[in-house]
């Protein structure tokens, strides 16, 4: 029975109680209780389920390394499964409950899988998958589905903000216990920038809990002390709650502090995300200590040794009453002298090694404690909780020696260095065949980007296990009790039998035994990669923190060859799990990313908009009216247009000004047509490629002045093509003197469209805007009712178009005086939907729908858009590559149905016979397909073999349900053929 | 002039937010004129002269009599002006240098500008923008990215930053520092 | 993630702030080049386990592009240098044939 002991605990505050609920019950813990510590102080022990099998499991350890309780924290929109109970700071009001079972943690259904062992064994998914695929879907995987899973998923979005943070320093050190401490003070009193960053709520590590002495002080006293002087200094930031994720390339560490998680509500961010830029990582991370492989080991009330003593210690709550010690090693003596100071049974130490006469065993002796060396557990008895120890020898098969009650048995099969960090950026561990540890090898660190070591082991994450070995490496006197050496032992006893190999459990959340890695390697897995995926072994969300090197350990010994011959695993960050919150930081919701507006957006919104988004941009698609379905709106705009006067917010079309005495020259090389002999005033379309040939980007481009060129670009095109030319007046043709400006911002841009655009803009005056003052693709500056604008006559509708741009921070009061103004000849606002099809109507292309990346300007029939005169542009030599001169290129033609339905977007033109794959040849494909409300029947474009010598052909495409379309080759333009319409 | 410039609105108007633990606004209209030309010629020594500036070393912003030159890369400079001269400082600065090779162009309207103030204005920005903020000097102009867009900025007060973006992410920008600012947020 | 001085700017920044241009030093080949040498200039790049020759551009800062000496295994950045630069310098691969005896060259 568990139970809060009288007095001690140094981390709890009596005078501060604090409620909570854990399965619904309302119990009661202390200030500085994790939820665990409280947990035990109410006397439980079962406290969850494992994951496969469902065995009833209780507490393993203290701290990040807990396999077993796993908690769903919170209720409602905070909800959260998967809280580690240890790591978990008590809170007034906290709710939790056990996951894994049903339907009550004391009555799981699921437990028969324990019964049903041998149904489940190693490689059990890999072997279910390969029986038959039917049986996976129709009889496996539903099961399984329904036993697995840990926590419930929340359903609803978090209401708790988080953020990130970067930061920068000389020092990180990763780990507040003494050897975290002594590198800190080190590198501070250097003048070193230095963060200090701790996982837990506490300084100190475990020194304060072990005892010893440091420069003639109690741990504790030292831990106060330096803390105190760490403080004063400016050059020093201490974090706790701050766990270091992981260390990345350069030096880039991802650190992640639980800024909120104890004191929810109120008002700071949960979480904080640092992303630091460390000079060199201080690993002080210390050690973990490892199980043994016992049969019956995952029964609650087993427990690692130190988890038992840090409860007593630390939180004043004991596991039981009556503790029977089993260890490899001296450190484990230590539970048994803390468990007698607080005044509980220790019934026996059962040590594997032949000897025991350390001075830490002779004091258990010394207070009448039976020792046995040489002995073991065959087994433990109990169901969900320990009644007994079943004693054998280590060296034998497990014959029983004696049976001695208890409720607590703790266990000590050694400790491993926390290298996780070392190892993320790749630096190497060795084996320490005496210490039976992997140690990080100094020769070999994660090194940064001038070859220098980006992280560096001090304390017990460097083997210096002990305080002695520890303070030594620091350079600073102290020490504890002298310790014997460990005996590598991993499976109690040495010879178990099949029957104690199949409870004796490796990784306690995944439910792997020594049996299933002895079977994995009789079964050929040689590879501890391979076997961890085959088994599951270490890849629970505790990342095998307890499980790694023991089955690495088992894993060698089935395969009779030393440890560092079978590998080591491979530690990936982050060290232990991190906030989907966290990873997000600030970017949800409106920011979740940047969403681009254009100065007339608030009047669009105003004014009942649909969005298209465009790159990041928003575009207005249509702007339908009351009990107008999209199709209407666009229609009516459509029709307004042709008809009256139609006003389209084109401001994110791309404007890239190009200027300098080579810029002819060097458009020349950018586009495929020749932009050098454009006149001063006159406006050009224009084609861009890849050097790889293929159609990038379109627009018009208009030569300003002499030596000055403005390009207009796609909207999604701007910033890219931007970028595009640059790298070739960089990278390529330096010494041609080119500047570039990217102004697509600095103006808004108005098209005004339409029979009706030039009575509209003289009704605001101030302009010539006739044909003659201002014929079809020439442009303007001037002034347009009292806005300093240019004009451009260019026209992507086939209508008589006006382009206006005009200082971006104006764009709205003219767009609302050009709304105002326009009333008097019906002028509608129109979307992104409607420029589509008049642009169809027109067969104009559009990039992104008639090009996709692999299609050259001579596939749309642009061929009149490309030079023939100059030597050479971007493209030129790909487009003359012996596939892009095939005569079976699909071309541009129109196609318009039979019936006058609308095709669907996409679909393909068959053709006789099949390919080698057996699948129907083709023949074509649509590229764009509207509806026409002017010509009241479906058009489309499309790229099609032969296209243009095949006019009134029929072509068949077969549409989803197996309805087959018939459409006729046309004319890709369909609308004011003549080209009468634009140029008044 | 000014009845060119009919209806001028800034991307935001002036938003202030003066809820957290720093202050941040978009500080209304701003005149800046881009300039690429060589950064090393006499004639633009003497145009900038005339405006009581000086040439920028690289990654240098100078401020004079209200107006300011910031180095924007080696062959491009900002020059930060009032939002009603940047018209005339852009024809000034292209005639002075009409015998060279250069490209002049109001950027007024392409750009937002705020200003983040208070004691603790760093740590706002430290959580948008991968600078380390301890090393950034007055008088130094650093361009990068704040979240998923581009910045420049520089310390323009003892206890104040200021940050230029693009005008069409001037709402998102806000939101970022308005969230980066609010109380509970302070960096200990 | 990485990080690279700016040879322009002269401030170190983050891999967000660069954008990556792949392999360094390429000739063109335009019209008049035969298949094989368009096809080089193209398609065909080094992917070397060791020494690289990379294009970045300082993307969120100056928007120049430079060129950068790295190793592909260990992250060492030998040097960065201006895009102006046809072939590697001199003082460079010295460096770098110092640091890396076994390295064949650049070309
Ligand atoms: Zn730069």
């Amino acid at each position: 029975m568990s139970q809060r002991l009288a007095k001690g605990g140094r981390l709890i505050d009596r005078t501060k109680p604090l409620t909570f609920t854990f399965n619904s019950t309302r119990y009661t813990g202390f200030a500085g209780d994790t939820l665990a510590s409280a947990l035990l102080g109410t006397g439980k022990s079962l406290l969850g389920r494992s994951f496969k099998y469902h065995r009833p499991r209780g507490l393993v350890a203290s701290g990040v390394e807990e396999p077993n309780v796993l908690v769903n924290l919170g209720e409602g929109d905070r909800l959260e499964p998967d809280q580690r109970a240890t790591t978990t700071e008590l809170f007034d009001g906290a709710v939790a409950a056990s996951q894994n079972h049903w339907p009550s943690l004391a009555f799981d259904v699921g437990a028969i899988n324990d019964y049903a062992y041998r149904m489940f064994p190693a490689g059990f998914y890999y072997k279910t998958f390969m029986v038959s695929t039917w049986a996976w879907h129709k009889i496996f995987e539903p099961i399984v589905r329904q036993a697995a899973g840990l926590g419930a998923a929340p359903r609803r979005a978090d209401p708790d903000r988080y953020e990130q943070a970067y930061a920068y320093c000389d020092v990180l050190v990763a780990g507040g216990g003494v050897a975290g401490l002594m590198a800190a003070l080190k590198a501070a009193k250097e003048g070193k920038r230095v963060i200090l960053a701790e996982q837990t709520a506490h300084w100190g590590g475990r020194a304060p809990v072990d005892g010893g002495e440091i420069e003639g002080m109690a741990p504790e006293a030292w831990v106060k002390k330096t803390l105190e002087v760490l403080g004063a200094m400016d050059n020093v930031r201490l974090m706790t709650r701050t766990m270091v994720a992981g260390v990345h390339d350069h030096g880039y560490v991802i650190v992640y502090e639980r800024v909120a998680d104890h004191t929810p509500g109120d008002d700071r961010p949960r979480h904080r995300l640092w992303r630091v830029r460390a000079g060199v990582t201080k690993v002080a991370t210390g050690a973990i200590e490892r199980p043994l492989a016992f049969a019956g080991n995952d029964i609650p009330g087993v427990m690692l040794a130190s988890a038992v003593r840090d409860y007593i210690v630390n939180w004043a709550v004991s596991p039981g009453e009556e503790i029977i010690v089993v260890t490899n090693n001296d450190d484990a003596y230590r539970t048994a002298l803390a468990a007698l100071k607080a005044g509980l049974k220790v019934i026996a130490v059962l040590d594997a090694r032949p000897t025991a006469n350390g001075p830490l065993a002779e004091a258990v002796k010394a207070k009448g404690v039976r020792v046995m060396p040489g002995h073991a557990v065959s087994k433990v008895r109990g169901k969900s909780k320990v009644v007994a120890v079943e004693i054998c020898k280590q060296e034998s098969a497990g014959e029983v020696v004696e049976v001695l009650g208890c409720d607590v048995v703790a266990m000590s099969g050694g400790w491993s260095p926390v290298v996780h960090l070392y190892s993320h950026a790749g630096g190497k561990v060795l084996w320490d065949e005496a210490a039976a540890m992997f140690r990080p090898d100094p020769a070999r660190p994660p090194t940064g980007d001038k070859a220098q070591p980006i992280a560096e082991v001090v304390g017990a994450a460097n083997g210096a296990l002990t305080l002695t070995a520890l303070c030594a490496e620091a350079g600073l006197a102290g020490g504890a009790e002298a310790e014997a050496p460990l005996a590598p032992v991993w499976v109690m006893p040495a010879k178990a039998k099949d029957k104690l190999k199949f409870k004796a459990f490796l990784d306690f959340q995944n439910d792997v035994k020594v049996s299933d890695v002895q079977l994995a390697a009789r079964e050929g897995y040689a590879s501890v990669e391979h076997t961890k995926r085959y088994t599951t072994l270490g890849m629970a969300t505790d990342q095998g923190k307890l499980s790694n090197i023991n089955g690495l350990a088992v894993l060698s010994e089935a395969l009779g060859q030393p440890i560092p011959q079978t590998g080591t695993t491979t530690f990936r960050p982050p060290y232990t799990p991190i906030s989907f919150g966290a990873i997000t930081g600030e970017a949800r919701g409106e920011i979740f990313q940047p969403l681009r507006k254009t100065p007339m957006h608030g009047w669009h919104e105003t004014h009942g908009v649909h969005w298209e988004p465009v790159g990041l941009w928003r575009r207005p698609y249509t702007y339908p009216r009351a009990g107008e379905g999209h199709r209407d709106s666009v229609n009516r705009e459509i029709v307004n247009t042709r008809t009256n006067v139609g006003l389209l917010d084109a401001s994110t079309l791309g404007k890239i000004v190009v200027n300098g005495p080579d810029a002819g020259k060097f458009l020349d090389m950018m586009y495929t047509n020749m932009m050098s002999t454009l006149p001063v005033g006159k406006c050009r379309y224009g084609l861009m490629c890849s050097d790889n040939g293929f159609l990038i980007d379109d627009g018009v481009v208009v030569r300003l002045s002499e030596d000055t060129w403005l390009c207009h670009t796609t909207s999604g095109g701007a910033d890219h093509i931007h970028a595009h030319m640059e790298d070739w007046l960089q990278c390529e043709w330096w010494d041609w003197k080119v500047y570039t400006a990217n102004l697509t911002e600095e103006y808004a841009q108005i098209a005004v469209v339409g029979p009706k655009a030039r009575m509209l803009l003289e009704k605001l005056g101030g302009m010539d805007v006739s044909k003659e003052a201002l014929p079809f693709m020439t442009f303007k500056e001037g002034e347009l009712g009292g806005f300093p604008v240019r004009i451009y006559r260019i026209s992507f509708s086939g209508e008589l178009s006006y382009e206006i741009a005009v200082p971006a921070n104006m764009g709205l009061a003219l767009w609302e005086k050009l709304n105002e103004a326009g009333a008097a000849f019906s002028a509608m606002p129109y979307g992104t939907e409607a420029l589509h099809v008049m642009r169809a109507e027109k067969g104009f292309i559009m990039i992104g729908d008639e090009t996709d990346g692999t299609v050259i300007p001579q596939d749309l029939g642009l061929g009149w858009a490309i030079s023939k005169k100059k030597e050479d542009y971007l493209g030129k030599r790909a487009q003359a590559r012996v596939h892009m001169t095939d005569p079976d290129r699909w071309t541009l033609v129109g196609l318009e149905t039979l019936d006058g339905s609308v095709l669907p977007d996409g679909v393909y033109a068959v053709d006789e016979g099949v390919n080698e794959n057996n699948q129907r040849k083709v023949q074509g494909r649509v590229t764009s397909t509207y509806y026409s409300p002017v010509l009241n029947k479906g058009i489309a474009m499309g790229l099609v073999k032969h296209g243009p010598s095949r006019m009134g052909e029929v072509l068949d495409f077969p549409a989803d349900n197996g309805v087959v379309i018939k459409a006729r080759i046309c004319d890709p333009v369909f609308y004011d053929k003549a080209g009468e319409k634009a140029d008044v | 002039m000014s009845e060119m410039m009919t209806g001028a609105v800034s991307p935001l108007n002036g938003k202030t937010i003066a809820t957290g633990f720093a202050t941040v606004a978009e500080v209304g209209l701003k005149g800046m004129v881009s300039l690429r030309a060589d950064l090393g010629s006499k004639a633009l020594a003497k145009a900038l002269k005339a405006l009581g500036l000086k040439t920028p070393a690289p990654r240098e912003i100078v401020t004079e009599g209200g107006r300011s030159v910031a180095w924007m890369s080696p062959d491009e400079l900002l020059v930060l002006c009032g939002y009603a001269e940047a018209a005339g400082v852009a024809t000034d600065l292209e005639k002075a240098l009409a015998k060279e090779h250069a490209l002049v162009a109001n950027v007024s309207d392409a750009r937002a500008m705020f200003t983040v103030a208070g004691a603790r204005a760093d740590e706002v920005l430290m959580k948008l923008c991968p600078v380390d903020f301890a090393a950034l000097k007055p008088g130094e102009m650093r361009r990068t990215r704040s979240a998923q867009v581009a910045a420049a900025l520089w310390r323009s007060g003892p206890e104040e930053l200021s940050l230029i973006c693009f005008r069409s992410v001037a709402g998102y920008v806000m939101g970022l520092l308005e969230v980066s600012s609010r109380k509970g947020g302070e960096i200990s | 993630m990485l990080t690279l001085t700016c040879p322009y700017c002269g401030v170190t920044v983050e891999e967000t702030e660069l954008y990556p241009g792949g392999e360094a030093h390429l000739k063109r080949f335009g019209p008049g080049s035969t298949d094989a040498e368009f096809e080089s200039y193209m398609f065909a790049r080094k992917n070397p386990k060791g020494v690289h020759f990379e294009r970045w551009r300082h993307a969120y800062g100056c928007g120049k592009w430079f060129l950068a000496a790295r190793d592909t295994v260990t992250w060492e950045v030998f040097g960065t240098y201006s895009a102006q630069t046809p072939e590697p310098p001199a003082a460079l691969v010295a460096t770098i044939k110092q640091k890396r005896p076994g390295w064949e060259g650049w070309k």
